[in-house]
């Protein structure tokens, strides 16, 4: 039985050609859930820039964040787009807000059943998913 | 300093549309493709190719503006621009630069086009046969989120939710684009009519809110059309329909990466709706012509709402077809078919349809003919939209 939410043969996340998300991919290998936080002013960011968008420090520091966060939209896409998917069914793709962290959000897959009912507002945690090479973070109904 | 506005100092003059094919169906290659469009829009004007000395596109064009020129004999270049950003986003930006270009002198008759064969190049439906993505798609396609309709639904999924608007409002859209395309010779969809039962059947490409239906086409085509001085425009061959105004841009950090952007259930015209209004000394409620950009009926609805031509809380009532239909509808809307129906022409027959609608020639023609509004495709970044009005709009 297959271990990961989507089939193998999807494109595999690269940190290239600049290198900009490596501590994100290396964080994600050691199961650990990392953004980037301003040290010039605090802010959160999300995803990944050289500098921030506030106060246009270029001092990002990458930090430890728990994975607690609530359903800010979704999609249940039918229409294979990729060799990998064709025959596949239906799959959830959530957008998980952060409300600790600034409302950031992440983008993944909501485990479970793929029919699931999905809410708006409803609460999710992260869960690391291993592949060959690189980790995913996934998301799962929390409580 | 003297005002600064595009208003009513350049004109549309000239229109230019190949057959619209299915995709992979042109015998034609997308250069050629290219080329007919703007030598049919320079003979609609009555002015010879050679008298072309600029060009502007979006969407990554890949007929290239030294090509073209080369090819049609230009005796002189003055201007070559590309709007950013991919899809439709700079349709109507592409003429709102053809129109700058010729208002602060650059250049004297600028064409604005689109020549798309995606049968020969990849589908943008489809995602990338890579082995592994860097970048924003890094954290999106190895979650099964690589097309366009993928990128976009959960905006609409979120924008739907906010505003507690059904999918019948999304079903309007598309009848309405089905139904005037059945009148269109020259409408790829021309011969097959769409009900709401058919409608309602067709299959999910993604829930909750995108069916078959709500998707635009893939096609192969080119369509072009000529802006030159207002003056000019006067004493050539057609009624000019007057460039009243453009708006281009984005919203803040509308391309924030992983879906951060702050407005994110959005088309991203909040910003630009207004300024435009503005230039052009008109309002939502004085375009009789409503053009608006089908990349997915969600997008339209959003973009309607933004652009102030339908209230959010309102759009469940609006949106209803017989409200859309030119034959007695208060707003019709993509009256030749638009990007469901007539062709995916990244939105260039919407701006050619206007051109129609204000001289009088389209095959479903609306009665109030003399203000006209193309919304550009919405959700990506930058987006554009623009004005257009008859002499007596100015």
């Amino acid at each position: 039985m297959s271990t990961t939410y989507l089939p193998a043969g999807l494109p595999a996340p690269s940190s290239g050609p600049d290198g900009l998300a490596e501590p994100y991919w290396d964080g994600t290998r050691q199961n650990r859930l990392r953004i980037q936080k301003c040290q010039g002013c605090g802010a959160w960011q999300w995803g990944p820039e050289w500098c921030c968008h506030r106060c246009h420090s270029f001092d990002m520091a990458w930090e430890d964040i728990n994975g607690e966060g609530v359903i800010y939209s979704y999609e249940r896409p039918h229409h294979p787009v990729h060799d990998a998917l064709v025959g596949h069914g239906p799959y959830i793709v959530v957008l998980v807000e952060l409300p600790r962290y600034g409302n950031v959000r992440m983008v993944g897959n909501l485990l479970g059943d793929p029919q699931q009912l999905v809410e708006i507002g409803a609460a999710v945690r992260a869960v690391f998913e291993p592949h060959e090479g690189y980790t995913l973070v996934q998301w799962t109904l929390a409580g | 300093m003297a005002e600064r506005t595009l208003r009513g100092k350049t004109a549309i003059a000239g229109i230019g549309e190949t057959i619209y094919y299915r995709h992979g169906k042109s015998p034609d290659s997308e250069f050629k493709l290219a080329l007919q469009a703007v030598v049919k829009a320079c003979a609609d004007a009555g002015i010879s190719p050679h008298e072309v000395d600029g060009f502007a596109s979006y969407g990554g064009d890949r007929s290239d503006a030294g090509r073209l020129a080369s090819a049609l004999g230009i005796r002189e270049l003055k201007f070559s621009n590309m709007f950013w950003g991919g899809g439709g986003g700079g349709v109507c930006g592409a003429v709102g630069n053809a129109a700058a270009a010729v208002a602060t002198g650059m250049a004297d008759c600028v064409v604005a086009f689109r020549s798309l064969a995606q049968g020969q190049y990849a589908r943008y439906g489809r995602g990338a046969p890579v082995a592994s993505v860097g970048g924003d798609d890094a954290f999106l396609a190895p979650y099964g989120l690589m097309s366009p309709a993928q990128r976009f639904a959960m905006k609409v999924t979120r924008f739907m939710h906010d505003h507690g608007i059904g999918q019948n409002a999304l079903r309007a859209i598309s009848l309405a684009c089905y139904h005037h395309a059945q009148n269109n010779p020259n409408a790829v969809m021309g011969g097959r009519p769409l009900d709401a039962a058919t409608y309602d059947a067709s299959r999910w490409i993604i829930e909750p809110f995108f069916h078959l239906y709500d998707c635009c086409q893939e096609n192969d085509g080119a369509a072009a059309v000529i802006v030159v001085s207002a003056e000019r425009a006067r004493d050539l061959r057609h009624k000019p329909s007057y460039v009243l105004a453009c708006g281009q841009g984005s919203d803040h950090r509308s391309a924030a990466p992983v879906h951060n952007m702050p407005n994110y259930p959005s088309s991203n015209f909040g910003t630009i709706a207004q300024r435009m209004y503005d230039m052009a000394q008109l309002g939502p409620a004085d375009m009789g012509i409503v053009q608006c950009y089908e990349n997915f009926t969600g997008g339209v609805l959003m973009s309607l709402v933004e652009h102030g031509l339908v209230p959010a809380d309102q759009a469940n009532e609006m949106l209803v077809p017989e409200n859309l239909y030119v034959e007695g509808g208060k707003m019709p809307l993509n009256t030749s078919g638009g990007n469901l129906a007539e062709c995916y022409m990244h939105g260039l027959e919407l701006v050619i349809e206007s051109v129609r609608q204000i001289r009088g020639t389209a095959i479903n023609q609306v009665k109030r003919n003399d203000a006209a509004i193309v919304i550009g495709g919405p959700m990506v970044t930058p987006v554009s939209s623009l004005i257009l009005g008859s002499e007596a709009t100015l």
